[in-house]
């Protein structure tokens, strides 16, 4: 079994266009969605939902007003300023250390797990999918992350599928670093802009701070194929492979996505769908050695 | 005054929002512009500000004196991140899971946990002509982006208009960032993953209690997903960018589009305007 991540420094580089017509060609794969904050793969899949579950990524504090005596230990103790002079606990600032927890002389605060979001197993056209939903505002994703990678690999090892497919989250942080750690391949999606580029480079930054292996697609390249040729150049001076571009025709895209399709069951033969279709089959090559 | 652009899906045109709407503005105003998207912060491409002052950001993580430990383990049982583990009588410190929040040097009985700083970050201000230029950028492999974003706000002169280029997303890293602001600017696209996103987004700044309104990017002719939406919810829409290879060219070489398509000035203009009628009702 093989798991492919895909992911993008700068957002709305297709990642989530790219790893669906993906999906189309590996017909059968687990697919699983990391994009938690902004989870879109469900509106193409029309998933039909087996299995959720509530997700804890974490405690929260509460002061219990009726034994407390005010003595400010808990604010004493509180590194994030989460606890207002009146003695309550202000939920988004809470990061659930437990520190004013165990301080509180009359231990008059509780301390429980929330409710960070949502896990959905379910059935697809295309194969078995999983995805998130983080509750709005709330941390952990990272840990959000984990879970969706966890059960996609529980149900590909179930059910013998030999490829899973992850769409990643934008940038460089906690998410992304949960998305990637120990993925067999990870394509990054670009654009051929001076942002695309610059968020490129940090991305192949830490892609090798975690030894990680991975390719590069330029999406819409020929919106500057300067910037694109950059690209390829860039990419072989660190030895990182350069997998394809595609060409920006945002109608195929668009018209697929509003049709509720992925771009190959929209037109197999629509210029983006030819591209995409042959970075595949180097992917192909590369997943089977 | 302070306004936030930021928006559920990424690559929808944050920072094409904020850059052309901060350099109109200050043709005319003192405007500040801060870069709060950390992970992957843009802004500066294409103001190219000249930078006055670069300084590391550093967050305090544990460090253990392992001739006082004693393995009692109080500090890695109670350590709610898993940045502790006591094996046989020593301590190890796993640093980018730390959160910073003191509580192993506090609980440890034998004075044996200490601080130290963590880089995990860069911060830079500088000028754009006369506007102020704020930014942090998230050194790669680290896990957090919060630190950062706080430390870069706490450096903000609070002087004329405040722009916060915000993080994409919905999380702690967004709330971070536009928590404090006067009014908040969506920025989507017309397509069922924009539609989707931004109502995410909605629902993250309408739990936080703020004023907003939304600019549709790439609105294209005869496409009202986002516009029939935001009737139903009675959403003030501030703008609508219309489809334009010509901007997404410009964008791609990092020069701004006020800058060279002239009647985006206008348009820019106009979203501050809509803005201000907003935030004084």
């Amino acid at each position: 079994m093989k798991e492919l991540v895909v992911i993008s420094g700068k957002g709305g580089t297709g990642k989530t266009t790219f790893v669906l017509a993906l999906g189309s060609i590996f017909k059968g794969s687990v697919l699983a969605d990391c994009d938690v904050d902004a989870a879109d793969m469900f509106l193409v899949l029309n998933p039909e939902v087996k299995e959720s579950y509530d997700f804890s990524g974490g405690k929260k504090a509460f002061i219990d007003k009726t034994n407390c005596t005010e003595c400010g230990k808990c604010i004493e103790v509180c590194e994030y300023d989460a606890i207002s002079p009146d003695f309550v606990v202000d939920e988004v600032k809470c990061e659930g250390c437990g520190s004013c927890v165990y301080f509180c002389p009359e231990k008059t605060i509780e301390f429980n797990e929330v409710v960070s979001g949502k896990v959905f197993i379910s059935e697809t056209r295309l194969g078995p999918f999983v995805h998130a939903r983080l509750k709005p505002g709330m941390e952990n994703s990272g840990k959000l992350v984990s879970k969706v990678r966890n059960e996609a690999k529980k149900i590909a090892i179930e059910k013998g599928k030999e490829i899973i497919l992850t769409d990643g989250s934008p940038g460089v942080g906690c998410p992304v670093i949960s998305s990637i750690s120990g993925a067999d391949y990870v394509v990054v999606i670009t654009e051929p802009t001076v942002s695309g580029i610059h968020d490129l480079e940090r991305v192949i930054d830490l892609l090798q701070h975690f030894k990680i292996t991975g390719g590069v697609v330029v999406n819409k390249w020929d919106l500057n194929p300067d910037k694109s040729l950059e690209i390829e150049g860039f990419c072989e001076r660190l030895g990182v492979d350069f997998l394809g571009k595609i060409p920006y025709k945002i109608e195929d895209v668009l018209n697929a996505m509003n049709n509720s399709q992925t771009v190959i069951e929209y037109n197999p033969d629509c210029e983006v769908a030819k591209a995409i279709k042959n970075i595949s089959a180097r992917l192909r090559n590369i997943l089977n050695n | 005054m302070k306004i936030a652009i930021a928006s559920g899906k990424g690559g929808t045109g944050k920072s094409f929002i904020a850059t052309n709407l901060a350099y109109a503005l200050s043709e005319n105003l003192q405007v500040s512009l801060v870069d709060c998207d950390v992970e992957e912060p843009n802004a500066y491409l294409f103001l190219n500000p000249e930078f006055k002052e670069k300084k590391d950001i550093t967050v305090k993580v544990p460090v253990i004196d392992n001739s006082k430990c004693t393995g009692c383990r109080l500090c890695s049982t109670h350590c709610e991140f898993h940045a502790l583990i006591t094996v046989k009588d020593k301590t190890y410190v796993f640093e980018d899971l730390c959160h910073g929040c003191g509580f192993c040097m506090r609980i440890c009985p034998h004075g044996a946990i200490g601080e130290k700083d963590k880089i995990v970050g860069e911060f830079s201000y500088g000028f754009v002509g006369r506007m102020d230029f704020y930014m942090g950028k998230m050194k790669v492999g680290t896990e957090l982006a919060t630190p950062v974003i706080r430390y870069v706000k706490n450096q903000v002169k609070d002087r004329g208009v405040v722009i916060f280029d915000s993080p994409p997303g919905t999380s702690c890293p967004v709330v971070e960032t536009i928590e404090s602001c006067d009014f908040v600017v969506l920025v989507t696209e017309p397509s069922p993953f924009g539609l989707n996103d931004l109502k995410l987004a909605v629902e993250t700044v309408r739990s936080l209690g703020l004023r907003f309104g939304v600019v549709e990017n790439r609105a294209m002719e005869g496409v009202n997903i986002i516009k029939d939406y935001l009737n139903r919810e009675d959403i003030p829409l501030l703008s609508e960018i219309p489809l334009d290879r010509e901007i997404a060219e410009v964008y791609s070489h990092g020069k701004l589009a006020v800058r060279e398509i002239p009647s985006y000035r206008d348009k820019f203009l106009k979203i501050y305007d809509e803005i201000v009628k907003r935030v004084e009702l």
